[in-house]
């Protein structure tokens, strides 16, 4: 598997380069000697689990943080960036994960700030704004996003796609992108690397980390894997295999834990014509052990699906039978009593208290057990929250951590383990292997894989159609808010729940048995 | 909700005095709220910040005992004194920024201790309500016969428009919408937060100006019920106590309905004793409505 090859012919001075920097925070020694060195017109990825120092690298080459020891480089010139100012100076800019805008300010506000156009008696022209932004945005090929939107407004991708184009509209020298795909749909990822391509080709240097592996071989002409720190080489072409286990330190033997096999259960879950401002006619059945995928494009009513079989958004018709029973869920307490669990895939802003412990996030559900005459026993949370910790082996120096300080992979352990914790018997797993990086994939596939074999319903949505084609038993593709095909294991491929996300096929059994619409 | 306010105020009025507010009415009642228009927007410029300036009342009576004190009959005197006292009550704010911005305690804690403590230097320079403010200063700020009040209303109105269209103003804003996003930006929030709080200072001390030339005569005491009075009329006004956003026009209107509430109240003939619960409930009743409404209007 050979890396994009176009980097061929450039130039071949490094642009910047790092030569053995270390950084640690209190105990924690987050690099240890890592070097690099990126070229003009390169585009360079930096792959590593969570933890691996990724992040604290790509804050270190932007002046976000000063390295311990080691030096850094700038067209051959060492530097020590007194903050991003500086290494603005020298075009070199970053994107970070945790975006940088203003919420209840305009896109346009947004884009311009420091760079308002004046007008009268110097004051800053807010008509111009809106069409400098415009222009702006046109010019980057953003169609979807108004520049008179506040952003709070704006979904979390568009919120992305605005901070990434105020920041190449500063016409950086060297970009850096820490986990710049995280948020962004299939479409996005496609404009954003339309965008990345042609710095490249305008000789400019791109440095991006990303777990997605599909990604990284689209775009990257070298990665650089980092695993606990250090830095264990610069590739140009690498099979994934052999990156995995670089990354983890670990053979991985399969990609994906296979299903177990299914008895004759009667169903747990039955969904008929449900029905709402997001979903139409849907009816489903899911059996205990089971696990249901639900496929399809983005934005095609999977997140209100999954949100209406939690309460969360509101249904006008159909009716939800949990064993059996009609069940009345109007909000997410009556799902939790029903027994269903949510994980959503926004875990910073939807389901997880970010500045709260791991230990408080990890027994929020579970507060009665915990507690006794309404006050809560510390002592009493220790015990299921070291447990759940151990289980899904949760990075972290103790119980005690906010949970915004984790890695992203293991705060979507830890949103699990909440649930898990609940002992809820109906899981809905929304998207929860995004922004996750491959090896704590491949752990949560197995936890899943073990949850349904332990006895629970697990509905799954997944923006990756592999991955459902692996682990579930049964897929559903969903299209413009209904279920338009079923598809059964063994034997089904990404390619076919892609294809009946596109083209409305009904199809049941083997794939032998198919049948064209 | 300002309209709704000035409606039912001409009601009450007329059922009680057969006729509507005519123009001395209409002068005095600008002329009154004028003290708390502009403290009201001094507090409107920290509370964008995300911060709360509780000392205005004791630079508004700082600026109202210094006035009585000084400011005599002359020209000279009048305008020399004035500068001087708007700039002193900028530096009080200065201070306070300062205190918060570089030992990053809470605005609350810091704004309520220099309270005191500004209340203690006014009433050290004007220990009994006298002094004498000429007429002149009277007649200049707050005419009774001719509506300059308006015309300073416009002025504070302008105010706002320059800040909001103004670097600092944008700074100011990017510090309350989110601290660390506006630092990525290259925002100095240091200089942003203390500017901030120098204008609270700045604009208390011109409405400490205003009620002494309105009560032609200083009393180091009358400012302190401008505290709650001011974030009243800010709250009033639609903007947000968490900061980053809201509008100033808004918070003009804020003070005048404060104050058209209370006037309405005193022309409805109610038990002065029962002014103050009656005042409370509708300003209870204000801001839900003005939290319904806004969230109809959103944004400016």
């Amino acid at each position: 598997m050979t890396l994009a090859p176009e980097a061929e012919g450039r130039a071949l001075a490094p642009t910047i380069e790092a030569d053995r920097v270390s950084r640690a925070f209190g105990g924690v020694q987050a690099l240890d000697g890592a070097s690099f060195s990126a070229m003009k017109g390169e585009v360079h990825a930096l792959v590593g689990e969570n933890g691996a120092g990724k992040s604290t690298f790509i804050k270190l080459l932007g002046g976000r943080l000063k390295p311990d020891s080691g030096e850094i480089r700038v067209e051959s010139r060492p530097v020590n960036f007194s903050g991003p100012d500086a290494a603005h100076a020298l075009g070199v800019w970053t994107v970070f994960q945790e975006l940088t805008l203003l919420p209840w300010m305009t896109v346009a506000e947004n884009l311009l700030i420091k760079r308002e156009p004046r007008g009268r008696f110097g004051l800053i022209d807010r008509r111009r704004i809106v069409e400098q932004a415009e222009s702006i945005l046109a010019g980057f090929g953003v169609r979807t996003v108004d520049p008179r939107a506040l952003v709070d407004d704006l979904s979390l991708a568009k919120r992305q796609m605005v901070e990434i184009v105020r920041i190449i509209a500063q016409k950086p020298a060297t970009i850096l992108l820490d986990e710049p795909t995280s948020s962004l749909g299939d479409s996005e990822v496609d404009w954003l690397f339309g965008l990345i391509r042609q710095l490249r080709a305008g000789n400019n240097c791109v440095i991006f980390t990303s777990h997605r592996w599909s990604e990284i071989t689209h775009i990257a002409d070298r990665i650089t894997i980092f695993r606990n720190g250090r830095e264990l080489g610069t590739f140009n072409e690498i099979d994934e295999r052999r990156a995995v286990s670089l990354m983890t330190g670990q053979r991985v033997e399969a990609h994906y834990p296979k299903p177990r096999p299914l008895g004759e259960v009667p169903p747990k879950l039955e969904v008929r014509g449900l029905t709402g401002p997001g979903v139409s006619e849907v009816s489903l059945m899911l059996r205990a052990r089971e696990i249901l995928g639900v496929g399809g494009l983005a934005g095609q009513g999977h997140r209100e699906l999954f949100f209406s079989l939690f309460g969360a958004e509101p249904t006008t018709r159909g009716e939800i039978i949990v064993d059996g029973k009609r069940t009345r869920i109007k909000n997410p307490r009556d799902a939790a009593r029903a027994g269903i669990a949510l994980v959503p895939e926004d875990r910073k802003t939807e389901g997880l208290l970010l500045p709260l412990s791991v230990g408080a996030n990890l027994t929020l559900a579970i507060l009665r057990r915990i507690s006794r005459f309404g006050v809560l026993l510390p002592a009493y949370e220790r015990r299921p929250a070291l447990g759940m910790v151990d289980a899904l082996k949760i990075r972290t120096p103790d119980l005690g951590n906010p949970v915004g300080k984790l890695s992203g992979g293991n705060q979507q352990k830890v949103l699990l383990g909440r649930w898990l914790l609940h002992d809820s018997r109906i899981l809905l797993l929304y998207d929860v292997t995004r922004g996750v990086d491959i090896a704590t994939k491949h752990e949560i596939y197995e936890l899943i894989v073990r949850l349904a074999d332990e006895g629970r319903a697990v509905l799954l949505y997944s923006s990756d159609a592999e991955e459902l084609a692996h682990l579930c038993h049964r897929v559903l593709v969903m299209r413009e808010r209904r279920i338009v095909a079923e598809l059964e294991a063994p034997g089904i491929t990404a390619e076919e729940i892609v294809s009946a996300a596109v083209r409305e096929i009904k199809v049941v059994g083997n794939r032998g048995g198919r049948a064209a619409a | 909700m300002l309209a709704m306010a000035v409606i039912v105020y001409c009601a009450v009025y007329w059922l009680e005095q057969a006729a509507l507010p005519g123009n001395f009415e209409i002068t005095s009642t600008v002329n009154n709220t004028m003290p708390l228009v502009l403290v009201a927007m001094g507090q409107a410029f920290v509370v964008v910040a995300r911060g709360l300036d509780l000392s205005v009342g004791g630079v508004m009576d700082l600026a109202n005992g210094l006035a009585a004190v000084h400011i005599h009959d002359n020209l000279a005197s009048m305008v020399g004194w004035s500068v001087l006292i708007l700039i002193v009550s900028g530096a009080f704010g200065l201070i306070n920024g300062l205190l918060v911005g570089v030992g990053r305690l809470q605005p609350v804690l810091v704004t309520l201790a220099t309270l005191a403590i500004y209340q203690g230097l006014a009433i050290r320079v004007l220990p009994q309500p006298g002094g004498s403010i000429p007429p002149l200063y009277t007649a200049a700020l707050v005419n009774p016969n001719r509506p300059y009040a308006l015309i300073y209303v416009m002025l504070v109105g302008f105010l706002w428009y320059a800040f909001r269209r103004s670097s600092i103003g944008v700074a100011i804003f990017a510090l309350g919408n989110d601290e660390q996003a506006a630092r990525a930006n290259g925002i100095d929030t240091l200089q942003a937060r203390v500017t901030a709080f120098a204008l609270s200072g700045f604009m208390a001390g011109a409405a400490g100006l205003f009620l002494a030339a309105n009560a032609t005569a200083g009393d180091a005491t009358t400012g302190d019920g401008y505290v709650l009075s001011s974030i009243v009329a800010v709250v009033l006004g639609g903007m947000n106590l968490f900061g980053g956003r809201g509008s100033g026009v808004g918070v003009i209107a804020g003070a005048f309905v404060t104050t058209m509430i209370v006037n309405i109240l005193f022309f409805s003939n109610i038990d002065p004793l029962y002014q103050s619960f009656y005042e409370g409930l509708f300003l209870i009743a204000a801001v839900v409505l003005g939290g319904q409404i806004g969230r109809l209007l959103r944004r400016r």
